[in-house]
Parts: structure tokens; sequence; C-alpha cells
């Protein structure tokens, strides 16, 4: 993958062969990238069911502390990883985007859990957002409902090697007037929109959905409430379970 | 002419209150919920919970959906314990098709639901001690338990937290004689658990001055207010829904249910160590009365497994509860006869348990509501759904 190579101008055999004798040789990124993704610091900050798997990975049978990442600190400016652990509403994100501007260079955040990526089984509510990633970038996504204690362990060495490919000259948080503030998104007519691109989140002005996929399947209309009053064997009787038919093939 | 102000004298003292916004982003509010506390000085005057940061339209895609599809819906409500929600879901269907259960799957349903129950009081409280100060290292001790028995749900099921296990009419998968045996030995073992994790917090002191004659809800107040489940037991109001309904095969097996004297933080945390007690026994019973062989779903409803579209139950309504780890959770469904629920809705417990929040906090220090939200045993997919 392209962001794990990280050249050494040093060759392997040399350095194995001077290893041997008790000297290291390491560039400058190497050391500087070893640091930081040997010491991860996750924000604890859990969202809804993904945070129990969050938890249940930081506890003793996958102790995330084997890869130096189990000091979950309560606040953003301590922290340099966001795991966004379960569904965002549109009540949350504008608290996640903050969280995220609160927290220090250099900063990670992985999405854990379908919800987060994408909006999960909960993408039909009118109050749950359409993945994160439109608010604030992501580094590693981790499908799943919720994605294993071993999935979490996954994304986090994912997220360290991509850490590997970093070098201090190319990163963003030492160039010159950086601004990694993302805006706090607001209500709009469609849902949230961000501030800074609001054309591209912009919905469709031809709807292609009908062509693309036919018409969408309704099953039940739903116009007139059922009328509980009546007695029992006044109700419509054919709908009933028992008198079902079997069900067919189609 | 300036006013001396005498230390004697607190009344003279011209002081001003404090409001403080508590979360939604903050470690011990399990999750996203957010008060609003008015403090005068460290006291607690007013507390205003803000609720809906995790509002995921659970009742509005149910609707949208056929009454199988909403199942796995069920087990995002509280997610600690996904098998008894699923368990009371499929209890108002069964009640409004009128739909019989087979005599193994009800065991089998009683025994996934009490050792949910364990699975949720054993983390409840290391997350309270958590809220104390204990950081992490009760919470290690119960998920270690916890790991054992999801081990077991995904045996199941195939999934750890998220089961989707109960069928109406039955259940999905079977059960093996190997997972009964683990289980059993489970049963045997927990006992001894649970005494290391007194041994380790019933009579600390620390633990015994931070929650005894905290956050006392007396019993006509939780009467009113329509709190259940181990909140109101602690309470002393003995009120059990596995007792009170009989639903599904609870009536064949004995146990007690524990009741605290005061309301306090602390009795609620020793009724539910109680409560483990009586679900082991529960267990037992359950293991050794256990059919070996036998439908898994029943006869009616097994055609529907594979086509669930074409299950509509007749019009009619219908309200399904269990005693979940946290309280009455119901599900009231009303059937228009079409395969969509024309009204569903859920009975969170946790919900209704949170009402009482600022009765409780009002005259305690801000560090005690913490240890109140705590043993209120709140879930945030649940309050919010
Ligand atoms: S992905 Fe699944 S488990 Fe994770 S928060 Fe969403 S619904 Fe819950």
């Amino acid at each position: 993958m392209a962001f794990t190579e990280n050249l050494s101008s040093v060759d392997g055999g040399l350095k194995s062969e001077l290893g041997k004798k008790g000297i290291v040789v390491a560039t400058l990124n190497e050391l500087y990238n070893w640091g930081r993704r040997s010491s991860i610091w996750p924000m604890q900050f859990g969202l809804a069911c993904c945070a129990i798997e969050m938890i249940a990975t930081a506890c003793a049978r996958y102790d995330i502390a084997r890869f130096g990442a189990e000091l979950f600190r309560p606040s953003p400016r301590q922290s340099d990883l966001m795991i966004v652990a379960g569904t965002v509403t549109k009540k949350m994100a504008p608290q996640v985007v903050r969280l995220y501007n609160q927290m220090a260079e250099p900063k990670y955040v992985i999405t854990m859990g379908a919800c987060s990526i994408a909006g999960g089984p909960f993408i039909d509510g009118y109050n749950v957002l359409r993945g994160i990633d439109r608010y604030i970038p992501i580094d590693v996504h981790l499908p799943g409902c919720p994605p294993r204690p071993e999935a979490l362990l996954y994304g986090l060495m994912e997220l360290q090697r991509k850490i590997d490919g970093q070098t201090i000259e190319k990163t963003e948080w030492y160039q010159k007037g950086l601004k990694r503030e993302y805006p706090v998104p607001e209500c709009g007519p469609h849902g949230l929109i961000p501030k800074f691109n609001p054309e591209v989140w912009a919905p469709r002005e031809v709807d292609h959905r009908k062509e693309r996929y036919g018409e969408p399947v309704l099953i039940g209309k739903k116009d007139k409430a059922p009328n509980l009053d009546a007695p029992v064997a006044a109700r419509p009787a054919a709908t009933s379970a028992s008198s079902a038919s079997q069900p067919s093939a189609s | 002419m300036e006013k001396i102000f005498s230390a004697r004298d607190p009344s003279a003292l011209n002081t001003e209150t404090l409001e403080i916004n508590f979360g939604p982003q903050h470690p011990s509010t399990h999750g996203v919920f957010r008060m609003n506390i008015v403090c005068d000085g460290e006291t607690v005057v007013s507390l205003k919970p803000v609720m809906g940061y995790l509002h995921r339209n659970h009742e509005q895609i149910a609707e949208n959906m056929s009454y199988a599809a909403s199942m796995p819906y069920t087990d995002r409500l509280d997610y600690f314990n996904s098998m008894s929600n699923n368990f009371g879901y499929s209890l108002a269907v069964e009640k409004l098709a009128n739909i019989e259960v087979p005599e193994r799957a009800q065991y089998i349903r009683v025994i996934m639901a009490e050792l949910t129950r364990l699975v949720n009081h054993v983390s409840v409280i290391g997350f309270l001690l958590n809220d104390l100060g204990a950081f992490f290292t009760p919470v290690l001790y119960a998920f270690r338990e916890r790991e054992k028995i999801l081990d077991i749900f995904e045996e199941v099921s195939g999934a750890r937290m998220m089961c989707n296990y109960f069928r109406f009419g039955g259940v999905k998968y079977e059960i093996q004689p190997h997972i009964l045996q683990r289980i059993k030995e489970i049963v045997k073992k927990f006992p001894k658990f649970l005494e290391e994790f007194e041994a380790l917090l019933s009579k600390n002191e620390i633990l015994c001055m931070r929650c005894q004659n905290v956050g006392v809800l007396p019993k006509e107040l939780a009467v009113s207010a329509s709190i259940t489940g181990p909140m109101l037991r602690a309470s002393g109001v003995d009120y059990d829904i596995r007792k009170v309904d009989k639903y599904s095969i609870y009536g064949r097996f004995k146990f007690r249910i524990p009741l605290g004297e005061k309301g306090d933080v602390y009795d609620r945390y020793y009724v539910r160590i109680l409560e483990m007690h009586e679900s082991l026994k529960i267990l037992d019973q359950a293991l050794k009365d256990i059919p070996a062989t036998g439908e898994l779903v029943s006869k009616k409803m097994a055609p529907f497994l594979k086509s669930p579209r074409n299950f509509k139950p007749p019009v009619g309504e219908a309200y399904g509860r269990v005693e979940a780890p946290k309280g009455e959770l119901g599900f009231y469904v009303v059937s228009d006869g079409t395969p969509q629920p024309w009204r569903y809705h859920v009975r969170a417990p946790s919900f209704i348990n949170l009402t009482i929040l600022e009765d409780m906090c009002l005259g305690h220090k801000i560090a005690d509501v913490i240890v109140i939200l705590g043993s209120v045993d709140i879930v945030l997919g649940e309050v919010d759904h």
C-alpha cells in the first residue's frame, strides 16, 4: 500500500548487522513514527452499541494495551485518536465535529461500526446521519454491527501502518498556516449541512433512483387506522396469521 | 454601607448559583446523555436532563418494515441485553397472533434471558464502581465474566452482542448439548466469582460511605413515578413481572425477589447482586428440566421463518412485557392486518426510570449525581430509542 512505504536510506542488511553489535540505526522519521504509533491515546467517547465493544476491547481479554492504546482520555485535548463508536444523529453531529476540532494535532479518527460509516441499520431514520465522514476526515473505516473487538484491534494496526508512512517534512501539522478546523454543521432544509462546501451535499436535481432501481416496493398501505373496537368476528379474517396461506415462492 | 459577612451565619452570604452543563460527551454519563445542573456551591439545586442525542427512530423504522424485520432492531435498544429485548417483542407479537411456543424453546428463552440478566447486572455494577472512582478495576472483573457468557451467545446465535436469536413462536437455532454443558459450568462457577466480587466491594468502606443514604428514593415516590426493575425493588416494593405475570414458564421455577429497605444507591447495588444469585437458581432449575429434544419453532410459524413478509397477524393490539434487567420492558403493537405493524411502541424502562433523577439528586453534592445516575442503570439506546 502506498501509505506504508517509508523509504529508509539505510540498507536493511547493514541495519541488522549493526543491530547484532548493539548499534541501532534509525532515521528520524522512523523514531518519530515509532514513538507516535506506540502510544496512541484514544478518546473515551462512546455513542452507542459499538462503544460497548470498544470497552470490551480495552478490557482483559482483548487488551488494547498490547498496542499501546489503552489510555482512554476523557478530554479531547489530550487524545490523539477519536473512535466514533456508534450512531451519529443530527443532534450529536455538531458535538462530534466540535470534539474533533478540539483535539490537538496530529489527530486521527476511526469510525467504528456501520452506523458511523453510513448510517448502518438506522439509515432510514429521519434523525440519523449518513456517515460522519462528510463532516470530518476519517482515517480507518471499520465495518460491522458491531465490529468485533478483534476488528477494532485490526483497525488500530491499520492506523499504525498509516502513521508509519508519514514523514516529518510532509506532515500537515508542521506546514505553515495549517487550519484544520472543520465547520460545525448546521441544520438546513435537507438535514445537516457543512458550511464550507454545501454544493457537494446538495440534493440531486433529477432523481434517477426510479429509472435505475424501479418503483420502490411497498407492502401494505398505511392510510387507515385499524378499527380495534370492532368485535373480533367482524374484523377481516382473511389476513389473520392462522388463515394466511402458505408462503408463495415469490 | 457594606454588608459585613459573618462566617458563622451562612445565610448572610450572598452566593450565586452556578449552572453546569454536563455531557453529552462525558465518561460518566454512560453514552450521550446531557444534564443541565444548577448548583449552589457544590449542592445541586436543580437538574434538567436533556435527551435525544441518540434518537434513532426505532419506532418509525419498525412501523415501515415487516414484523420479523424489526427483531434485530430490538437488539439495539438496550445493547447490553439483546436477548431480553427479543423476548419482550416476541411475547407481544405472539400475543397478537395467538402463537404457542414449544416447550424446549420456552426453556431456551428463559435460559438466555437469565444469562442476559447476569451480563447486565455484572457490568452495571462494574460501571457504577467506575463512576465511584474505582477506575476500570471492577469493570475488568465484570467483563471477564461477561466474555464467558458472550461466548455462549456467540455459539448459539452467531453474534456476540446483537444476537437476534428469538423468533415468533420459538428461537432460531438449536442449542447443542455441549453448550448446555458449558452453561452449566458457568452457573456452577458464577457464585464463586460473585463471592470474589463481593469480597472486594460489598463491605468496602469507601463504597459504603459513598453509596449509603445517597439518592434515596422513597417507596411512594417510586410507585407514583412508575419506576420498575431493580430500582423499584431496592425501594422495598415487591413487584417483579416474572412473578406477577408469570409469562413464558416463569411460574414453574422457585426463586425469590430480593428487596431493599431504604432505596439508596447501596440498596440498588445490593439488590442487583442478590438478583444474580436468584437468576442462577432459575438457571439451575431450567438446565435440569429442559427437554432433550423438541421443536424450536411452533408449527404455525415455521413457514414464516423463510418468508417473514407473509406473516400477517390479525387486526388487533397487544402489549407484551418482560422483566428486563433494567425494569419493565414493554412492546405495544397494533396490527391492521398488513405485514407491517400500524403502531409500534416501546416502553423503555431506563427512560422512565430516568424521570426520577432530579428528585433523587436534589440536595446532594455534585459528585453524588454521577453515582446516582450510575445506579439508575441507563442505556442511552433505550432512553432515546
Ligand atoms: S453499527 Fe450496529 S452496533 Fe454499532 S452503533 Fe450502529 S447499530 Fe449499534
